[in-house]
């Protein structure tokens, strides 16, 4: 158990136990930093660049960063928020994000973090890569189109052996994640439920599942990402 | 003549969708119609622009050498240039078929499809003059012509293009809602 630290975020004085994540101690402190690669409970990646902050005047990622004594952090300035919104604009550019006939819109925080920031129009040229859609899995389909390869699912997801069922393959602009055959060969519902739930997008999904909660009923229909805090 | 404002709409590569949802506007309609006047739309069946107008209400990108040319002229005509929907703001659905080359996508449709193997038994994809040639992919239209706004939902919102368009043509200010601001 670590001593308990004081800190600031954008002037406010916060307290964390020292050596805590910077996301998780502003989380604590009621403050929103922005996180789409980031997942509660498994070791950070820093990948997104979307929880990017101002600490002690030089950029970091909040995820991969710990909290010490009276560091000073900048996270809702004007130019981080633009920084973000352009974070999201690229994503969304990169891939195929077509979000009326996607099964995760609604619950997708690439697509509240787009409504956060108000994206109305991608200032990046829209790419269309071809990308393949994998669905021998009995309880999986892997849309690689939505893949925005955060590795949140190869991080967070294991099965009972504790081996990651998802791995990357593939290198560059055409790396993408790949099911492993025999770690997720008979799964459980559950295990296929949480893939699914850990994808921040809509790039895995549980078969047969789909749809089910209504449009208005649905995650960030009503509330912005963040808006919890 | 009044000073309404002018206003004109299209549907390029779009279902129709954009335009349903500004009927969704309901009884506001009415208080619109004193607002604009509507020149060249589905909804008059104009065919052609026939003045200068002051608002272009675009759906649908572009799929075809048509709606390149349309959208040509509505840009040349409309002081100001609306992308509504993600058809026209990202190619929408119709662009799903950009990441597969154009010639795969109409041998699949004209000749290996299930539902054409046997109507189209002289092996025809289609190449008449006079239909609009189909582009290599679909363009979202800011990548053609320079647009002005962008109003996201598949379809938006009615209230989103109503309390737009009203603050558009009333001259008041404007900001996005929450709870109209989707992309599905």
């Amino acid at each position: 158990m670590g001593t308990f630290v004081k800190f600031y975020i954008d002037g406010k004085e916060c307290i964390a136990r020292h050596g805590t994540q910077l996301v998780k101690a502003a989380c604590e402190n009621n403050i929103y930093i922005p996180t789409l690669c980031n997942y509660p409970g498994i070791p950070p990646k820093g990948a997104c660049r979307i929880c990017a902050v101002i600490v002690n005047d030089k950029a970091v990622t909040a995820c991969t960063t710990k909290v010490s004594e009276s560091i000073v952090v900048h996270n809702n300035t004007p130019e981080l928020e633009k920084f973000r919104k352009s974070v999201v604009e690229m994503l969304l550019s990169e891939g195929n994000h077509f979000c009326p006939s996607c099964e995760k819109s609604g619950t997708c925080e690439l697509q509240a973090l787009a409504y956060r920031y108000r994206v109305t129009v991608s200032g990046f040229p829209y790419m269309f890569p071809f990308r393949e859609i994998e669905a021998w899995h009995p309880k999986l389909m892997k849309d690689h189109n939505r893949c925005i390869q955060c590795k949140r699912c190869i991080r967070g997801i294991k099965n009972d052996q504790r081996k990651s069922i998802f791995a990357f393959g593939k290198r560059g602009t055409h790396v993408e994640i790949n099911i492993d055959h025999d770690a997720s060969e008979g799964i459980s519902d559950e295990l296929a439920q949480r893939s699914m739930d850990i994808c921040p997008v809509g790039a895995i999904l549980r078969k047969r599942k789909g749809f089910d909660v209504p449009i208005g009923r649905r995650k960030y229909d009503n509330k912005p990402i963040g808006s919890d805090l | 003549m009044t000073d309404k404002k002018i206003i004109a709409t299209i549907s390029l590569a779009g279902c129709f969708g954009c335009h349903m949802s500004l009927l969704d506007i309901d009884e506001r309609l009415l208080e619109f119609i004193e607002l604009v006047e509507f020149n060249r739309s589905p909804l008059t069946d104009i065919k052609k622009i026939t003045r200068e107008c002051d608002i272009g209400f675009i759906e649908g990108g572009c799929c075809n050498d048509e709606n390149v040319e349309n959208l040509i002229e509505f840009r040349k005509h409309c002081k100001v240039l609306i992308s509504v929907g993600e058809c026209a703001i990202m190619g929408g659905i119709p662009a799903i078929r950009n990441t597969i080359p154009l010639k795969e996508c109409l041998e699949e449709a004209y000749l290996n499809a299930s539902t054409t193997i046997k109507s189209n038994d002289k092996k025809i994809i289609p190449g008449d003059p006079d239909i609009p040639k189909i582009l290599d992919r679909v363009y979202p239209c800011h990548e053609v012509v320079k647009i002005d706004y962008f109003l996201p939902g598949c379809p938006p919102r009615a209230d989103l293009l109503w309390e737009f368009l009203y603050a558009l043509v009333t001259g008041k200010p404007f900001e996005f809602k929450y709870q109209t601001f989707k992309f599905d």
